[in-house]
């Protein structure tokens, strides 16, 4: 006999991702998921976001990674409510994971929550985490490739920054390839490029993080 | 990596509408998995193989039904496969020609339906 299921496999991270954005909404708050590959930047473009809005957003920061607390305490340090979650040698985080460290962090005093994931550009893209944004990070020394060889992840982003562009003139990086990639899988998000090294670009990132957090 | 937490997931699912028919055993689990959904087959088969075990759903086949990645054309509306090494060739709409495209599947990940014994 056939029983007709029809059942998502991962409906139940999917209901933790709802709470916890019904969470972040009752205290206005915008999550952004950065998603992006190891060394690409996640942590540098979140240190250059703390610097620029200082004054304009209060940010708050969920750190994922498989070990250690180094990046929570990089973050600490510029005075901002940051959370460590280490997965254990788990390839991505989960809503419930996010949902624990939502009940760290001081919600009520927050504008913007970074949550960065864990550095990985496959996993990341299947498991909701609640947040209302998903910001994919490339770089420069990664190749101007990567939206045909993992399309998924560039899919479902919302923005596409490109970091490192002051190693443009030293690497074999066809800018205009990887905008061709970039339009086959996701014609809609914007590419922003920057340089969290040298600041140049950072400002329209921040206009951008910005302007989603307005309308709401 | 997360391979096993998905199968669990299955397996759970599974067990649940079972016994939701009062059925004794699983036979089959039918699921629907995109291209895109990032999911080894063959390693939720051996994860599977291994968690069901004592379980209703012990010997179960696992069927994939694969759903390729489809795009939509933003000029004609109309709807394409495609695939994924055509990627880099620079896609465009087969029935106009168009370029403003948007995906619309491949990112399926479900269980459709379970056989069962009575």
């Amino acid at each position: 006999m056939r029983v007709q299921v029809v059942r998502e496999i991962l409906s139940a991270n999917d209901q933790i991702a709802q709470a916890n954005q019904r969470l972040l909404d009752e205290n206005g708050i915008l999550a952004v998921n950065l998603m992006a590959s190891p060394g690409a930047g996640k942590t540098s473009l979140i240190l250059a976001t703390i610097a620029a809005t200082r004054g304009r957003a209060r940010l708050g920061v969920i750190e994922g990674d498989l070990a250690s607390r180094i990046d929570a305490d990089r973050v600490a340090r510029e005075k901002v409510p940051v959370v460590q979650i280490n997965t254990g040698g788990g390839c991505h985080l989960d809503a419930p994971q996010v949902s624990r460290a939502l009940e760290s962090l001081p919600l009520e005093q927050l504008d913007i929550l970074l949550i960065e994931n864990v550095g990985n550009l496959v996993c990341p893209a299947n498991f909701r985490l609640g947040a209302h944004r998903a910001v994919v990070i490339a770089s420069v020394p990664e190749g101007d490739d990567k939206p045909f060889k993992y399309p998924g992840i560039f899919a479902g982003a919302d923005a596409v920054v490109l970091n490192k562009t002051d190693l443009l003139p030293y690497i074999a990086f066809d800018l205009a390839r990887f905008r061709r990639g970039l339009q086959a899988v996701n014609p809609k998000a914007p590419l922003l490029s920057l340089s969290c090294a040298s600041g140049q670009g950072l400002p329209a990132w921040v206009d951008w993080l910005l302007g989603q957090f307005k309308p709401r | 990596m997360h391979e096993l937490p998905v199968t669990e997931n299955i397996l759970a699912i599974a067990l649940e509408e079972a016994a939701r028919v009062h059925a004794s055993k699983v036979t089959a689990i039918n699921l629907v998995v995109g291209d895109m959904a990032s999911i080894v087959d063959d390693s939720v088969q051996f994860y599977f193989d291994f968690l069901s075990k004592d379980t209703p759903a012990a010997g179960a086949a696992l069927n994939f039904r694969r759903v390729p990645p489809q795009l939509r054309c933003g000029e004609c509306d109309q709807h394409f496969d495609f695939r994924m090494e055509e990627l880099e060739q620079g896609l465009a709409c087969p029935h106009c020609g168009g370029s403003r495209l948007e995906m619309v599947s491949g990112t399926e990940f479900y269980v459709e339906s379970i056989d069962v014994d009575e």
